[in-house]
Parts: structure tokens; C-alpha cells; sequence
């Protein structure tokens, strides 16, 4: 068994996996990314349509090209990568257990940052009746067919789910020759960039079919049909409502959900998003685990997930080479929950007591979170109990477009820790004031 | 069509002279307001505009109405690498007519590797100013260009 | 070879029971399967469970068959590396459901040897399984009851059955069976097999395959049962759980795969077709219903996928075993119904009596190997093994299926043993790549490059199972080249 030895261990070569251990390295420590793939890159090295590294590299790069700048960047640094490498083990004391074709590798390493990324949900999770035809894809897998190995998963498509890689994908089979008859999503919105349903969907006469759904595959050995109803405000389909589809395709993209499994066997306890829990310098209830990335929260804009990284693979470093970092285990350790209107908040916790040096080094408090639907004219507001420690003015906001914004940690300084940090959205038309 | 459909773009209305000789909707890709902008054409040629939120609007309503521009992606084939298919783009948005064009000419291409990330694939695509470009680098040992083979 | 001694009908876990026992005997054996693998139908969909035997009728086949077998199981499953636990099963009887069910199941126990146990305390019923509905008033304890994976059995016992030299054919449908006299002409599509005896184990079919030779003794009618699958749960359910039943089916059950899963199902509704297995939105809620009555607890959230499964039920409601009245020769094994699998065992050995009993001559082979080589499972070695087995094949370092921790080493060997994975089904319940929770979205890309490799055919010709289920619709480049040929520029 090979053992190695390491100051940081980055398990995921993807965007946010290349973005922190450049941090890391940078700021002194010994680098080691594990990654599964033959090549670096991560799921970017499919994305090939524009639309990456526009805040950070001020260009439109696709999704290649931005992981080939970060790969480019590692020949200036000694940062270490083992390709083929698939993690199966970790435990809390930060050894790896992995696998590769030369055999077993023990990593040693001082920190750990998990950028792993995430899966898609499948047709089981969510129910289709029907036949199990061949036929049925999620998008990401039919993405990686039609971009990476160079086949045709199908001629005639419809797509479940108006998510952007669903709507990606409509565009992409269009400028390959297929034809997709629709796009079906079960919300009363569609839930992906208005800017992809311009040009994915409108571009190309594409109907997408809101409050609708798909209630039955037909055809026994590949897909010979498709037949989605409307539905209620139950998500319940509508009798009568039925429409079918002759194609021969029927792509899912239906949700992200971020690929934790060997965080569970270190002991990292998962959140709302299905991602760790972490405090304000995104480290794990583990000292020393750090998360960044999809495997963290599921991000739309890669340039957000280099700065989350980038502050991972920093704190990584500073737990390696300075101090330990608070943990959100400890009793100074300030609940952050969704409140009105808001799906989930990170960082699940904020740590109060926090050395100086750490405190000026890191600056504000940095929050991230999602709404729960389309809304306009809202304030956002932090708060705890009556004390409101941030407050903005959206004129819209969309569950498709995450909100980020910070606090300084001043503001955490006199609050109790007791109360937790209610992250809400209030009405302005409710308001009296 | 299903009354759930979201309105696509672009409605043509003949109007007699001195009025409105083309109206279009559009959306604004630009920043997340998404305004919805009415562009109309006067028989002189100018265009006036209701709706936009900003002159970055204006401009991209603009070139949305006159000349609509994308940026297209796609892939070719490679020989040699570990993967049958290089990704390639356009280094600028180009006119929106043209895309089917260019994914025949582009359908019909074949690279070797090594190509790296930025190698000019096709020159001046179709004329418009625009090239095709790698957007990875596959199979490099050391930084050259290669010419594409166009079949007959 | 187109001369036979016996040729068996159906390759599932019934007719690959029968030719693994067979085997055991000297004479020629063929197995004629309609689709493209082991265990396609039926066998592939159903709940896996070894039952104890309490459950069947007094004095039916499936009782008598179920007793016999269930002892029988852990040396099997030893010899042949199938997967196998003895978890033991609960028939719960819920608040207002009475015991009398559960007493009238104990007394067959009693009186069939088999031990059992009426459990009416709550607290010592929570400690043989923790999350079972608080309305619980009573279980009946099964000790000897185990689950199995019904695949894993059937393509052991095929794999020994092939090692010692029964010859397996797929997509073979029987289109003709004819008795001449002294042997049978059995059709298949280009070929005319000659075979002195039939056996006929064919599932849903037994009754079309009978009439065929001139036996319309039976029916067989096929009964929907749907299912929903969790995800690997660590401390959900422990044992097997049986609802109070009703006049059809054995109720929803709740129970534990031999792997790890959790699954609740199936329903039960009859139908005329034997080809429809689609699931229904008001199947798979009741099955959901039916699961959350036991354990009120269940993470429907972590299901990830579901399915249905065909029962072949005879028209006598009872396993249809022994020579036919009709035609000498032919040795029915029909109407396989829950305990089918749990008998398998037992009935393969009864077929071998009735072939006896009909005097024709059976003798012991001199060498019968009743064992395989054992399937190479990296999921579960220890790390020192691991180690030297990459350094060994380093195509055991490449994981292929990251959700059930699979390598390209174990594909490999799947393709290549006797009776060896030709689609991405066979890869699929050879060795449980993408069974995960992923379902296949990581790995078939890889498992269509392997098998197309270790095939040597294109990937484009890979399919799933059936010669229809293709994947693909040629290379990229040319269907942009020929769609765009066809319709002509926008």
C-alpha cells in the first residue's frame, strides 16, 4: 500500500478543487489533488457552451477553456495530482483510503478541502410510471455522451425539467441535427437563467409547457413516446390535460444533489442543501475538513465557485501553517436558519469567538442562500431576534440565481448566542412604513 | 399551443407609412432585471424603444432587433487524442442566420491532435469575421497549429 | 449440437435450478431462453426472499416445496459464493387486525418443524425491529426466513449447471414443441432441436408452451407487483416485514435487501398481458401507503427507483409440478408463485423424481462439481487485498461504478465467465454497477466502452438487454450530417 503524505488534500480536480489548491499552494502549503477522472477538469470538460469566467477572467470562456486556465496555472506551482485516483475511504483524522491503477494510497493529510461536486437526480427519485425503456436520460449523462464519447442518445427529445443544463442541452441536440419537441417544467416558472430559456428555447421555437409534467414513458425496449399532463397547485396531474409526444428521448434535468458519501464516512454532518455544514471559514463540524463548491451548495456561476474556493483552500492553509480554526461545534457557535421565504442559508453556523488576526484576515462574514420562489420587491434581512444586522432592497429574485452578500463581523460581535440569525425576506408591500 | 407557453419573441406588423413599419419584443439577457423591451422601426430607420432599463439594454435590444448575433459552440472531431471530439467556439458572437452554416461546415471538419486551447480552427468562418477556435487543449507536447483538413 | 436428452424451457431461477440438478446426472441438457439473459422476467423482479414456509396452504405443493428447500439454502449458497442472510422475518399484525391470522400461521409452523414465535409485547417487539409502527399489537417471528438476490441465485446455479455441461441458448423463443413417439422436435427460430424429454420451467409461458405440445391442462394468469427501491439504508429495517395479507397477495411488505437496500412492495393485480411490467402512479402509491402502515418512518426521499415484476399464477393456485397427463415426456414446472423462489431448490430435485418416477434412467455423474469460481467482489475486500489484487490487474484500480464501488476488473470478469454479461443488464445484475443511487448516470458510459472493447463489436450496437433497447443513434458528426442532409438548411 503506498502511503503519501500531504499538508492539503483536495478530493475533486473540478473547478472549485483547482481554485483552492492554487489558494493553498500559493499560500505555502504542500498540495495533493485527488481527482477520479483521467483529466482535470471536472464537469466543466462537458460544458462546452460559453458562459464561464466572465467576473474573473473578464471574458465568456466555455467551460474548458476556464478549466484549462486553472490547469495551466498548476506547471508555476507544486501542487501534486493523482488522475485516476478514486477516494473510498476517509476517517475523521484525515486519512484517505483510495484506489488507482498502481493499487492502494493511504493520504496522510493535515487538511482536507472537499470539492467533489455533485450527481443528478434520477427518474426513480421522482416517480415516472411507466415502461423501462431505454431512452430515458438525466441531462448531464446525455451531455456527456453527445460532447465527450461522441454519440447521439436519440433523435427526438423532450426535456423534464427547464433547468439550465436542461435548457443547455435543448439547444446543443437542436445544433446537432435532433429535434426537441418540448420543454415541461412542474413549476409555475421556469427555473433556470431567463437568458438560457432566450436563447436555448425561444431561439429555436421550442415550447416549454409550465405547471405541467411527465406521467407516462411509453415504449417496453426503448422510448416510443412521451405523454405529460398539466398539474394542480398539488403538483397533482390534471385529467384531460394530457398531451403526447412521439420522440424517442426523454431527457431529466430535475436537481443536483451534491455528492457527499465520503464526507459521511469522515463524520462530516450534512445540512439543508445536502451539503456539510459550515461556519463562516467553511470548515466542517471536522477540524481541519474544509468544503467548497458544488459538494457544498449547488452554484449557476463558476466564478462564485472560485471564490468560495479560493477562501476554502485559504483557511485550509492558514489551519495547516497558523492556528486551528473554530469549530461550529463549539459552544460560541451562532445558528444561521432560512426564515420567510428563504430555502436554505449558509453558513449553517457563525463562530463569535475568533481570534483577531483571523477575524481581519477573512473580513466579513460572507452568506450565500437561495429563495424559495420568484419574488419582487422584498428586503432581504439578516436578524437576530429584533437586532437587524443587514438589510437590502431586491427588486426581484429568483430560486435560479443565488444570493450572495456580507456582513461585517462586527456586527456579530454583541448578539446572542442563543438566538439564531434568522435570514428572511419581508414584503415591501406588507410593510406599513 | 398551450396557453403555458411562455410568449416568444417577435410579431411583424405592417403598418401604413409614418407609423410603426416593425415591432418586435425583447427580452434583455444583460443583467438579471430580464426587461422586456419593445422595439419599434420607423419608416426612416430609427428605432424607438419602451421598456429598457439601461443604454447596455438599449444597445443589445438594438443589435437584438437589427442583427441578432450568438456566440456558437460545438464540437469536432479529433484524431489522436484520447477523446473523439475537440470543443470548439466562435472567438465572437456571430449573425444568428449563420449558425446552421456553420455546424455543416463544422460537422464535416477533422483536427489532429496535439491542439491547444485557443488554436484557430477555421479562419475567418464563412467570412464573418469571426474564427472558430479550440476551447481545450487535447494531446499537447508542445504549442503548435495545426491546419484542419476539410473533405470535399 | 441439435441432439439432446433433456432440453429445459425458461432460464429462470426454476429452470436454472432444474439444470444445475440435472446436471448432476449423466445426459445431455439445453436450456432454451426466449430473451437474452438469465432470469429476464420473473426471476429478475421480485421481493428475494428465502420464506420460512408457514405461509402456503397445508398440504401444497408450495408448502411441501418451501419446507424442503428453505434448510437447503446455506450449503448452496456456500458452494456457488451467492450472497444469502438468514435475517429471520415479522408478520405484524397492526392495532384492530387481531391475532387469529397470526395463530392460524403458527400452528402450520408447528406442525411443518418449522420454529417460530408470537411476539405481543411492544417493547420486545421494538427490539427486534426498532422503527416498526407503534400500532403494532403482535409478530409473528420467523427466525429461519432470509433474503437473496434472485439474480445472483439463478446465474450461480446456470454458471455451475454450464461448468458441468449443460448448454445455455438465449434468445431462442419456443415457437413449436412436437412429440413424435420416442423423443420431441422443439422449434426455435432457425433451428430444430431433437430432445428425448422437456421440461418445461417456462414462467409466464408454461401454459402456452404446454399447449404447444398438446397440453391445455393449465392457465397461467400474470399479476402485476410493483415495487419501490431505497437507497442503502444503515438501521431502517432489520428483518423482513409481512403485512396481515389478504386473499391474494401477501400484502406490502417492507424488507431489507441482501445488499443493503430497502424495498416496499409489491401490490398485486391481475392482468391479461404477460408483457406490460410499466409501473402505475396509483400502484406505486399504494405500495408506498401499504410500507409506511409498517414503518411509519420510511425516507421516501431516498427512493431511487422503482419497478414491477410479473407473477405467473397457475389456475390451480398452486405450483403445477410432475410429468404431464397429457404428453409423456414433458415434466411441467408452472405456476411458480410466491414461495417459487424459496422452493426452487426442493422443486428442482421433485422434477428429477418425476423424470425417475417415469422410469427413464438417471444416473450420477462420477464427477459433478457443485461448485464456481468464486466471483471476485472488490466492494467487499479488506485493503491489504485490494492492494495486491490492482498490483495483480491493475484493472482493478479503475472504478467504474462509484456508487456500489465496482471496478473495471470485475466487468471484465463478468463478460468472460461461462454464461458471461453481453449487455449492460447482464454487466448490471452481474456485479450491481448501476444499481446505485446515481442509476446508471456515472457509469454507463463506461460499461458501454468496456463491453463494446471486450465484445469487440461498436459501442452503437451495445443495448441494455433486449436486441431494441439501444442506447445510441450513430456518432455525432454524421447525424448532423444526414438529419440536416434530410430536411435540408433552415
Amino acid at each position: 500500500m503506498k502511503q503519501v503524505e500531504t499538508d492539503i488534500a483536495i478530493l475533486g480536480g473540478g473547478p472549485a478543487g483547482l481554485a483552492a489548491a492554487v489558494e493553498a499552494n500559493t499560500a505555502g502549503c504542500r498540495v495533493l489533488i485527488i481527482e477520479r477522472d483521467d483529466q482535470l477538469g471536472g464537469i466543466l470538460q462537458q460544458c462546452i457552451h460559453p458562459g464561464f469566467g466572465l467576473h474573473e477572467f473578464k471574458e465568456e470562456l466555455a467551460g474548458p477553456e476556464y478549466a484549462q486556465r486553472y490547469i495551466d496555472m498548476l506547471e508555476q506551482t507544486s501542487i501534486e495530482v493523482m488522475k485516476g485516483t478514486m477516494v473510498l475511504d476517509m476517517t475523521p483524522k484525515k486519512e484517505i483510503y483510495a484506489i488507482n491503477e498502481d493499487g492502494v494510497v493511504k493520504v496522510a493529510a493535515k487538511a482536507i478541502v472537499l470539492s467533489m461536486g455533485c450527481r443528478e437526480r434520477t427518474r426513480g427519485a421522482i416517480k415516472i410510471p411507466g415502461f423501462r425503456p431505454t431512452g430515458v436520460y438525466t441531462a448531464g449523462t446525455a451531455q456527456r455522451f453527445v460532447n465527450i464519447e461522441g454519440f447521439m442518445p436519440g433523435t427526438r427529445f423532450v426535456i423534464l425539467g427547464s433547468g439550465d443544463i436542461g435548457m443547455i442541452m435543448a439547444r446543443r441536440l437542436t445544433w446537432e441535427g435532433a429535434k426537441v419537441d418540448a420543454v415541461v417544467e412542474i413549476l409555475p416558472y421556469p427555473s433556470g437563467l431567463v437568458r438560457n430559456k432566450v436563447q436555448c428555447l425561444d431561439d429555436y421555437g421550442i415550447p416549454l409547457y409550465l405547471s405541467h409534467t411527465v406521467v407516462r414513458v411509453h415504449g417496453k425496449d426503448r422510448v416510443t413516446g412521451i405523454t405529460i399532463a398539466k398539474v394542480d397547485e398539488k403538483w397533482k396531474p390534471i385529467p384531460g390535460t394530457e398531451i403526447f409526444f412521439n420522440c424517442d428521448t426523454l431527457l431529466l434535468s430535475v436537481g443536483l444533489i451534491p455528492e457527499n458519501e465520503a464526507s459521511k464516512k469522515a463524520g462530516v454532518k450534512l445540512g439543508r442543501t445536502n451539503g456539510p455544514e459550515v461556519n463562516q471559514f467553511l470548515q466542517t463540524n471536522v477540524d481541519g475538513i474544509f468544503a467548497c463548491g458544488n459538494v457544498l451548495q449547488v452554484h449557476d456561476l463558476v466564478d462564485n465557485v472560485a471564490i468560495e474556493a479560493k477562501k476554502a483552500g485559504r483557511m485550509a492553509a492558514i489551519s495547516v501553517l497558523e492556528y486551528k480554526l473554530p469549530n461550529i461545534t463549539a459552544p460560541d457557535a451562532v445558528a444561521v436558519v432560512p426564515g420567510e421565504g428563504v430555502g436554505y442559508v449558509l453558513p449553517t453556523k457563525v463562530n463569535l469567538d475568533v481570534p483577531e488576526e483571523l477575524a481581519s484576515e477573512t473580513g466579513p462574514v460572507k452568506v450565500s442562500l437561495r429563495v424559495k420562489q420568484p419574488v419582487e420587491e422584498v428586503d432581504l434581512v439578516a436578524r437576530s431576534g429584533e437586532t437587524v444586522i443587514y438589510k437590502k432592497y431586491l427588486k426581484h429574485a429568483r430560486p435560479s440565481e443565488m444570493i450572495i452578500f456580507e456582513v461585517d463581523f462586527a456586527k456579530f460581535q454583541d448578539l446572542q448566542i442563543e438566538t439564531p440569525i434568522e435570514v428572511l425576506l419581508i414584503s415591501r408591500e406588507a410593510k406599513d412604513e | 399551443m398551450s396557453e403555458n407557453q411562455e410568449e416568444t419573441e417577435g410579431e411583424v406588423i405592417q403598418e401604413n407609412a409614418g407609423e410603426v413599419v416593425q415591432e418586435k419584443k425583447v427580452i434583455c439577457v444583460i443583467c438579471p432585471n430580464s426587461c422586456e423591451i419593445t422595439v419599434k422601426q420607423m419608416p426612416d430607420g430609427t428605432l424607438l424603444m419602451e421598456g429598457q432599463g439601461c443604454k447596455r439594454g438599449e444597445q443589445y435590444a438594438s443589435d437584438e432587433f437589427l442583427a441578432p448575433k450568438r456566440t456558437l459552440a460545438t464540437t469536432v472531431r479529433i484524431h489522436d487524442a484520447f477523446i473523439p471530439l475537440l470543443p470548439v467556439r466562435t472567438s465572437v458572437p456571430v449573425s444568428k442566420e449563420k449558425l446552421n452554416e456553420i455546424l455543416d461546415l463544422l460537422a464535416r471538419i477533422e483536427v489532429t491532435a496535439p491542439i491547444t486551447c485557443g488554436d484557430v480552427i477555421v479562419e475567418n468562418v464563412l467570412g464573418l469575421e469571426a474564427n472558430v477556435i479550440a476551447t481545450r487543449t487535447l494531446g499537447v507536447d508542445t504549442c503548435t497549429k495545426i491546419a484542419c483538413e476539410l473533405p470535399a | 449440437m441439435t441432439q439432446y436428452d433433456f432440453v429445459i424451457i425458461g432460464a429462470g431461477v426454476t429452470g436454472t435450478a432444474i439444470a444445475r440438478e440435472l446436471s448432476k446426472y449423466k445426459g445431455s441438457v439445453a436450456v432454451l431462453e426466449k430473451l437474452s439473459d438469465i432470469a429476464c422476467e420473473t426471476t429478475k423482479a421480485n421481493s428475494g426472499i428465502v420464506h420460512a414456509g408457514y405461509d402456503a396452504p397445508t398440504g401444497s405443493m408450495k408448502a411441501e416445496m418451501n419446507v424442503k428447500a428453505n434448510p437447503m439454502f446455506d450449503q448452496v449458497c456456500e458452494d456457488l459464493f451467492i450472497p444469502f442472510k438468514r435475517i429471520g422475518s415479522l408478520v405484524v399484525a397492526l392495532a384492530g387486525q387481531g391475532t387469529d391470522y397470526l395463530e392460524e400461521l403458527y400452528n402450520n409452523g408447528v406442525e411443518r418443524g418449522i420454529p417460530l414465535e408470537i411476539v405481543s409485547d411492544l417493547d420486545d417487539i421494538k427490539k427486534l425491529e426498532p422503527n416498526i409502527s407503534g400500532e403494532t399489537e403482535a409478530v409473528l417471528h420467523a427466525p429461519t426466513a432470509g433474503v437473496i438476490s434472485p439474480f445472483q441465485l439463478a446465474i450461480g446455479m446456470a454458471e455451475n449447471a454450464a461448468i458441468n455441461g449443460v448448454e445455455f441458448f438465449f434468445n431462442a423463443p419456443v415457437q413449436g414443441v412436437e412429440s413424435m413417439g420416442g423423443f420431441f422436435i422443439v422449434d426455435t427460430p432457425g433451428h430444430a432441436i431433437q430432445t428425448k424429454y422437456v421440461i418445461n420451467a417456462a414462467g409466464l409461458y408454461a401454459d402456452e408452451i404446454a399447449r404447444l405440445a398438446g397440453d391445455d391442462t393449465f392457465k397461467i394468469t400474470p399479476r402485476k407487483g410493483e415495487y419501490v427501491l431505497l437507497d442503502k439504508q444503515a438501521d431502517l429495517v432489520h428483518k423482513v416485514l409481512f403485512p396481515v395479507p389478504t386473499k391474494v397477495s401477501k400484502g406490502i411488505l417492507v424488507s431489507p435487501t441482501v445488499d443493503g437496500n430497502v424495498f416496499l412492495g409489491p401490490n398485486a393485480r391481475d392482468q391479461d398481458s404477460k408483457i406490460d411490467n410499466s409501473t402505475t402512479l396509483s400502484g406505486l402509491d399504494e405500495v408506498m401507503d401499504g410500507g409506511r402502515k409498517l414503518v411509519p418512518s420510511i425516507p421516501l426521499i431516498d427512493s431511487i427507483t422503482n419497478f414491477a415484476g410479473l407473477r405467473a399464477i397457475s389456475d390451480t393456485n398452486d405450483f403445477i409440478i410432475g410429468e404431464s397427463k397429457i404428453v409423456k415426456g414433458m415434466f411441467h414446472a408452472a405456476g411458480i408463485q410466491s414461495p417459487g423462489l424459496s422452493s426452487c431448490l426442493a422443486i428442482a430435485e421433485e422434477v428429477v423424481n418425476n423424470i425417475r418416477d417415469s422410469g427413464i434412467d438417471l444416473q450420477l455423474k462420477e464427477h459433478f462439481n457443485p461448485t464456481r469460481e468464486k466471483p471476485i467482489i472488490f466492494a467487499s475486500m479488506p485493503w491489504s487485498e485490494r492492494d495486491a489484487l490492482i498490483k495483480k490487474d491493475n484493472k482493478f484500480g479503475h472504478i467504474v461504478c462509484r456508487c456500489e464501488t465496482v471496478t473495471e476488473g470485475e466487468l471484465i470478469q463478468a463478460i468472460h465467465r461461462p454464461i458471461g454479461a453481453k449487455t449492460v443488464d447482464g454487466i448490471k445484475f452481474r456485479t450491481r454497477v448501476g444499481m446505485g443511487r446515481c442509476q446508471g448516470g456515472f457509469c454507463t458510459p463506461r460499461v458501454i466502452k468496456i463491453l463494446a472493447r471486450e465484445l469487440g463489436i461498436d459501442e452503437d450496437d451495445i443495448v441494455k438487454r433486449e436486441p431494441g433497447t439501444r442506447y445510441f443513434y450513430g456518432e455525432t458528426k454524421d447525424f448532423r450530417a444526414v438529419t440536416t442532409k434530410k430536411e435540408g438548411l433552415e
